[in-house]
């Protein structure tokens, strides 16, 4: 589904990816650790598309098409959705309307007709009952006035909402009480199916207790240095990070000697 | 003035004015004040001349380019008149209930009374006036004793150009009466038309007047053509530099209204300018508030008319008023829309609010000048002014400038000036969700003018305001040429 070779990335002219590579199948759950300042959220907004990162050398291919060619509304729509690290709130577009224009601008590039008002409306509501969201949507602004803890589950809803074959979440977890992470993570894990996949970037192992990964990669100073099964997270949990920096850099000052 | 000497506007006015002021003109009926404040509103408009970038209020706003044309000046004597109202007789009607289409507010639950060339022909036999209200022609006004007095000299309007002007050279308008205690059911909505098929100087003058414990609720919607005149290649705008009247006519429009909230009166006001290209509006209103009185002004201005000056003066005239002013204007093409306001605090325990928000796209050009004056006397009082601005293209301008006055001690004001783009995180976080640029940039305006339109009591009024507001969307965010 997602091919990422070699991904170079910089953003105001500082490289901040240096060569990620990494192969995500259908149905595949993969957790993205690593230290702050590694280059984890930057990975998610380069898939995302944000406009300031800028890709200097490798590929991404989206289920066979050339991911960084398309418009982010464009990489949406095809199935790409990222469940931000600091949702934004944006006064005087409702919740609602915003919904209603997502769903039916997906829909309307996958040429499927509009879901009339009362279609949206119920689904609406059973997607809000399968996330367990249950705050008023209707005649209240996208996230303005929502605790931390509402902002990462009305992402949810819309990830419920919009079924990406392929969703992002950037550290969801951050901010969550136990009560709320435990929410998002049956949330996520109902929506998880052999149909689409999930990436989730996270620096606590408590998230991956909830939502199980198939992978578990460890990011570092732009790299992926370690990959491994769901044990990895629990040896990081215990160990930290230091020993695959030392690692890291060991590495790096043997290729620097062999060359 | 020597500067005048190139404007041929100004001989038509004075010649204009000498014709209205003759013994065959349509002013020889009115009372000899009546004649002497025209007399020496004259007078003083002679001596002020059009505005120039000299003049501080007309810093931004050069008007010179659009003064070049020759007009013809309505209802000066009885050819112009008769031509403004018949010329081209079936053209002109056609393009009347246009506009009077394009004017119409579904589902809008209201009284409505249409004026073309700001003349009124007086109540047809299908329409219902609200009770309590008496409506009249200022043509009949104006020579009605009980209500003369009302255009008898004022020092008020004599203070600039445009109002000068008109109260020389006024014939007609709409003259509102609410009667104490009158509280209408349904808002009387006003179409102002404007259509000529020769350039024409139109200045109507309104009075409204609400007596004590009344309230009204006003809806006006001006529109007026674009002066395409079916020739299809040569729009308006082109050949600015020529005397040529190929492209269809261009009509000015002065417009004056006085309004006078009497004591524990309440008057809503709304003002939407759709007005089409070709047209150059400039509109001045000044409201008196008394005791107690609360005055809401909602002003919208959309793309069309080349030119747009909106001036509103109020003059808080007694305590413990209250006075809401909410301005939106969506500018686009090469529009040079300018509002003016005045709120002038002269007795004590006023509130007055004023929020301006505007969105410019393509060339044009907004000026916004608030001014809020706190006299001495007037302790206790409460203003507050705001104007934000989204500027989207690279080629608008908009300038900014809010002016305080405060001469009391025992006062809360503020009032503040922002101008920025969209921001970058909503448009990614609306794209991200698989929604087009042009959508979102369209949920963003919407988003930036709710504001001012949540604050629109009436839900008819309200969706008509967003409608047309989506009626710009998408936006083009590329600069025109």
């Amino acid at each position: 589904m997602l091919s990422i070779k070699n991904l170079h990335a910089e953003v105001e002219e500082k490289q901040i990816l240096k060569g990620i590579n990494l192969e995500v199948k259908a149905g595949e759950v993969h957790a993205i650790m690593g230290p702050n300042g590694s280059g984890k959220s930057s990975l998610a907004s380069v898939l995302a598309g944000r406009q300031n990162y800028i890709v200097t050398e490798g590929e991404v291919i989206f289920k066979g098409r050339n991911l960084l060619d398309q418009a982010p509304e464009v990489r949406a729509r095809e199935g790409l959705f990222l469940a931000f690290q600091y949702p934004i709130e944006i006064p005087g577009v409702s919740n609602i309307n915003f919904l209603k224009t997502a769903l039916s601008e997906i829909r309307a590039y996958k040429n499927l007709p509009p879901l009339d008002a009362k279609e949206f409306l119920r689904l609406t509501k059973e997607k809000q009952k399968l996330v367990e969201f249950d705050a008023r949507l209707v005649n209240r602004s996208l996230n303005e006035g929502f605790s931390g803890g509402e902002k990462k589950r009305n992402e949810i809803l819309q990830l419920a909402m919009l079924e990406p074959e392929l969703a992002i979440l950037d550290e969801t977890d951050s901010g969550l009480d136990i009560d709320a992470l435990r929410i998002v993570s049956k949330g996520v894990n109902k929506l998880r199916s052999d149909k689409n996949a999930f990436i989730i970037i996270t620096h606590y192992q408590r998230l991956l207790e909830y939502i199980v990964p198939d992978f578990v990669h460890v990011l570092y100073d732009g790299r992926i240095v370690k990959s491994g099964t769901k044990d990895l997270a629990l040896e990081l949990e215990e160990k930290g990070y230091d020993w695959l920096k030392e690692e890291a850099h060991g590495k790096g000052s043997l290729e620097t000697a062999a060359i | 003035m020597v500067q005048e000497l190139a404007i041929p506007l100004y001989d038509e006015v004075v010649n204009g004015f000498n014709k209205l002021l003759s013994d065959q003109g349509v002013t020889r009926q009115e009372s000899s004040s009546v004649r002497q404040a025209r007399q020496s509103a004259f007078e003083r408009f002679k001596e002020l001349g059009f505005p120039t970038t000299k003049n501080e209020d007309w810093k931004y706003t050069n008007i010179t380019r659009f003064l070049k044309d020759e007009f013809a000046i309505a209802g000066t004597d009885h050819s112009a008149a008769g031509h403004s109202a018949d010329g081209g007789h079936d053209s002109f009607t056609a393009t009347t209930a246009a506009l009077l289409e394009q004017s119409a507010i579904d589902a809008l639950d209201c009284y409505r009374i249409v004026l073309v060339n700001g003349v009124w022909h007086g109540k047809k036999a299908d329409e219902a006036y609200p009770s309590g209200v008496q409506l009249f022609t200022v043509a009949e006004a104006r020579l009605d004793p009980a209500f003369s007095g009302y255009f008898e000299r004022s020092a008020e309007f004599e203070k600039n150009h445009f109002t000068a002007l008109n109260a020389a050279l006024y014939t007609d308008g709409l003259f509102i009466r609410v009667g104490a205690g009158a509280s209408p059911d349904k808002p009387l909505h006003i179409v102002h038309v404007y259509t000529s098929a020769h350039n024409l100087l139109v200045q109507p003058r309104h009075v409204v007047l609400v007596n004590k414990n009344a309230s009204l609720s006003i809806i006006e919607s001006v529109v007026s053509g674009d002066g395409a005149a079916g020739s299809g290649a040569s729009g308006p705008g082109q050949g600015a530099g020529g005397a040529q009247v190929g492209g269809g006519a261009k009509i000015f429009v002065n417009s004056l209204m006085e309004i006078i909230v009497q004591p524990d009166a309440r008057m809503d006001h709304t003002i939407i300018q759709t007005s089409g290209k070709a047209t150059r509006l400039v509109q001045h209103i000044t409201v008196r508030q008394k005791r107690q009185s609360l005055y809401n002004n909602f002003t919208f201005t959309f793309p069309g008319a080349d030119l747009v000056r909106n001036e509103l003066t109020l003059r808080l005239e007694e305590e413990h008023t209250e006075s809401h002013l909410y301005g939106l204007y969506l500018l686009g093409g090469q529009q040079l829309v300018d509002n003016h306001t005045l709120v002038d605090h002269q007795k004590p325990s006023c509130h007055s609010n004023e929020l301006y928000k505007g969105v410019l796209l393509e060339k044009s050009v907004g000026v916004f000048n608030g001014k809020v004056y706190v006299h001495k006397d007037a302790q206790k009082t409460n203003a507050f002014q705001q104007n934000n601005n989204l500027v989207i293209s690279k080629k608008a301008t908009i300038n900014s400038k809010p002016q305080l006055e405060i001469f009391a001690d025992d006062v809360k004001c503020s009032h503040g000036s922002t101008v920025g783009q969209f921001s970058e995180d909503a448009l990614f976080y609306l794209r991200a969700r698989g929604i087009g640029e042009d959508t979102a940039k369209g949920l963003l305006i919407n988003a930036f003018a709710f504001d001012i339109t949540e604050k629109i009591g009436i839900p008819a009024l309200r969706a008509h305001i967003n409608h047309l507001i989506e009626g710009q969307i998408p936006v083009t965010t590329e600069d025109l040429v």
